[in-house]
């Protein structure tokens, strides 16, 4: 019992971190240049073909990683060039309607070029087979490398928005967009700079993961929403936020779903306990979600949207 | 938010309920045209496409009078759709048995989950909105007793006042029409209603309406349970027009779909969304005919649409004909 916690205590951290990556980005999206866009989950699944077609072609995880991160960033200033240059100061809800018109041609277009079936990425050599923890305990390196890689993207991430002049004007655009403006910072390449960073982060997450999940065309949407739900618990904007939020959302998603049953069966029979649990499972970060929100309707780390 | 228009004239006003009318002479006419080609699968897309006109009326309500951009209405289909299933199964078979079930679950989700939304604003209010939906979706996909994430097919449609009357798609589609007006008729009264200028007044600036001494809060959170019990009648129909119920009823990309058609047609009036669902399920239609790979041209058409023609296509109709006193 107390080995299956471990387990999944380290599942749920895996999970957190990538989760992280993933709402990094789309925070300061959302936060700083008021924009919504449903096409980051896509851009996560990009990165995740480009990676599986990148190692297929060299052969190697690192060359594949290297060429599929700048094909990625290609890719997104593409689209921000494109359609999301132009949104910057229309309404949400017609930043809504065109990046879900983005999720619908990405995603096709996406089935007509790599096919329905899902692709499937080796593990490098180097990170495959397992290690001992405790005891008869055993964990796959590649998932612990994820996680090595997390943390680290995340310190940097906070050094990056905390300690240079770039992050200054993320923090600063984030308070005051108009003042930076008139200081002379030329926001518009602030925020191709922001969004082409958001994409960047997002394809690499989908890089490192693509050696666990199957790589198919699902894979962005039940992200994304996720992320959603990691950013409204934040608070729009907040790196920290984004970050407690991601690892808060994957471990009650990962425990909940395996000790949600067990507990329950303490207090009904099993196939009442399972069926229950089953079904509880998936909404539990909704629910989290709403009792946050209930207290606090900008999020833990929001700042005051009204 | 700027998804504000210009305060309606009133001989526009009268424009847009005349075009409303225009469109349900048609959609009369349109089983007696199937007949006269042969073609009874018309009745059948014709009958999807009034049930997301009652769908796309509902979210305009709260869209378009009352700024909520609401991205979780496809839970409502879904709750409709699961009551006929349902209920069904334990033996109650009658539609208006069914109707009523499926409003009273929507106007508890909605009561519940709007309250939560409506506090927020902007950006949260989308998500808030997305991630609710997505947990109604997650709990009928883990219903395994209907299926699951595959769904179930149903039985038999639900019976019309102990009468098997909606076996056939023709009356089936007579009955859908005759709700889309009659709820049609209901909307438009509540917009011309004191709650719905309230409503509209929110919409237009929230501290204004704070310091003539409403509470906004309860006006949205009425017209928000208003719409989602008006959505789940959809779902009812989509249900037994389908035969066959499923989670995928209520994706996000339905939710999504029923914006579409909202902004496609133009926000803020009626008409406008039921004419967006008729083009856009037309759109899906006729693209299909062509291509396997429809949601690619729908995207691009979306964005170019988003892009270069605000106020959808009544706003280009409009622009054509020029502005009018």
């Amino acid at each position: 019992m107390t080995n299956l916690f471990i387990l999944q205590l380290l599942n749920g951290l895996q999970f957190g971190v990538l989760l992280f990556l993933i709402a990094a980005g789309l925070t300061l999206v959302f936060g700083i240049m008021d924009f919504v866009n449903l096409a980051h989950g896509v851009l996560y699944m990009v990165g995740a073909y480009l990676m599986a077609t990148f190692v297929a072609m060299t052969g190697s995880f690192t060359l594949g990683m290297l060429l599929a991160i700048p094909a990625a960033l290609v890719f997104g200033l593409l689209v921000e060039y494109l359609v999301i240059r132009k949104l910057y100061h229309r309404s949400h809800l017609d930043q809504v309607l065109a990046t879900f018109g983005l999720v619908m041609i990405v995603s096709e277009g996406v089935k007509i070029i790599w096919g329905s079936a899902p692709l499937s990425v080796p593990v490098p050599e180097l990170l495959s087979g397992s290690i001992a923890l405790v005891g008869p305990l055993q964990y796959p390196v590649y998932r612990l490398a994820i996680i090595a890689t997390g943390l680290l993207a995340a310190l940097m991430l906070y050094l990056l928005v905390n300690h240079t002049r770039i992050g200054m004007l993320l923090r600063a655009g984030a308070t005051n967009q108009r003042m930076v403006a008139a200081l002379g910072v030329n926001i518009t390449r602030l925020f191709t700079m922001i969004f082409a960073f958001g994409v960047m982060l997002a394809c690499f997450a989908g890089a490192m993961v693509a050696p666990i999940l199957s790589v198919d065309t699902g894979m962005g949407e039940s992200v994304l929403i996720l992320t959603f739900v990691v950013i409204v618990i934040g608070g729009i904007g907040s790196i920290r936020g984004a970050f407690l939020g991601a690892l808060l959302v994957a471990m009650v998603d990962t425990l909940g779903r395996t000790f949600g049953p067990i507990l329950l069966r303490m207090v009904m029979d099993s196939s009442d306990a399972s069926q229950v649990g089953r079904t509880l499972a998936p909404m539990l970060v909704y629910i989290l979600m709403a009792a946050i929100l209930f207290a606090k309707p900008d999020g833990l780390f929001g700042r005051k949207t009204t | 938010m700027s998804v504000a228009e210009q305060p309606m004239p009133r001989a526009r006003m009268l424009g847009r309920t005349k075009a409303a009318w225009v469109i349900f002479a048609l959609a009369a006419l349109l089983p007696a045209f199937a007949a006269l080609t042969n073609d009874p699968f018309l009745t059948v897309i014709g009958t999807r496409i009034l049930a997301f006109a009652i769908a796309a009326m509902a979210l305009d309500l709260i869209l378009g009078y009352g700024a909520m951009v609401s991205f979780g209405h496809a839970a409502y289909i879904g709750f409709g759709a699961y009551s006929v299933a349902i209920l069904s199964r334990y033996g109650i078979t009658d539609i208006s048995l069914h109707i009523l079930a499926a409003m009273a679950v929507s106007a508890v989700f909605a009561t519940i989950t709007g309250a939560i939304s409506i506090r927020t604003r902007g950006i949260y209010f989308i998500m808030i909105t997305l991630a609710f939906g997505q947990m109604a979706y997650f709990f009928f996909v883990s219903l395994s007793a209907f299926g699951g994430d595959d769904g179930t097919t149903l039985a038999d449609r639900s019976t019309f006042f102990g009468t098997r009357f909606l076996e056939s798609d023709l009356s089936l589609y007579y009955v859908t029409l005759a709700i889309l007006i009659g709820l049609f008729l209901l909307a438009s009264r509540l917009v011309m209603s004191r709650f719905g200028r309230v409503l509209t007044g929110t919409r237009e600036n929230m501290t204004r309406m704070e310091a003539v001494g409403f509470r906004p809060f309860r006006y949205q959170l009425t017209a928000f349970v208003i719409s989602g019990c008006m959505t789940s009648i959809a779902g009812v129909i989509l249900a037994n027009q389908a035969e066959f119920i499923s989670p995928a009823f209520m994706s996000w990309h339905i939710s999504g779909e029923l914006i579409v058609m909202v902004v496609l047609g133009g926000i803020g009036n009626l008409t406008g969304a039921i004419g967006g669902a008729v083009i856009a399920l037309l759109l899906e239609e006729i693209i299909g005919i062509f291509t396997h790979h429809w949601k690619l041209y729908f995207g691009i058409i979306l964005i170019l649409v988003v892009l270069y023609s605000p106020g959808g296509v009544s706003g280009l109709v409009e622009r054509i004909r020029g502005p009018r006193k």
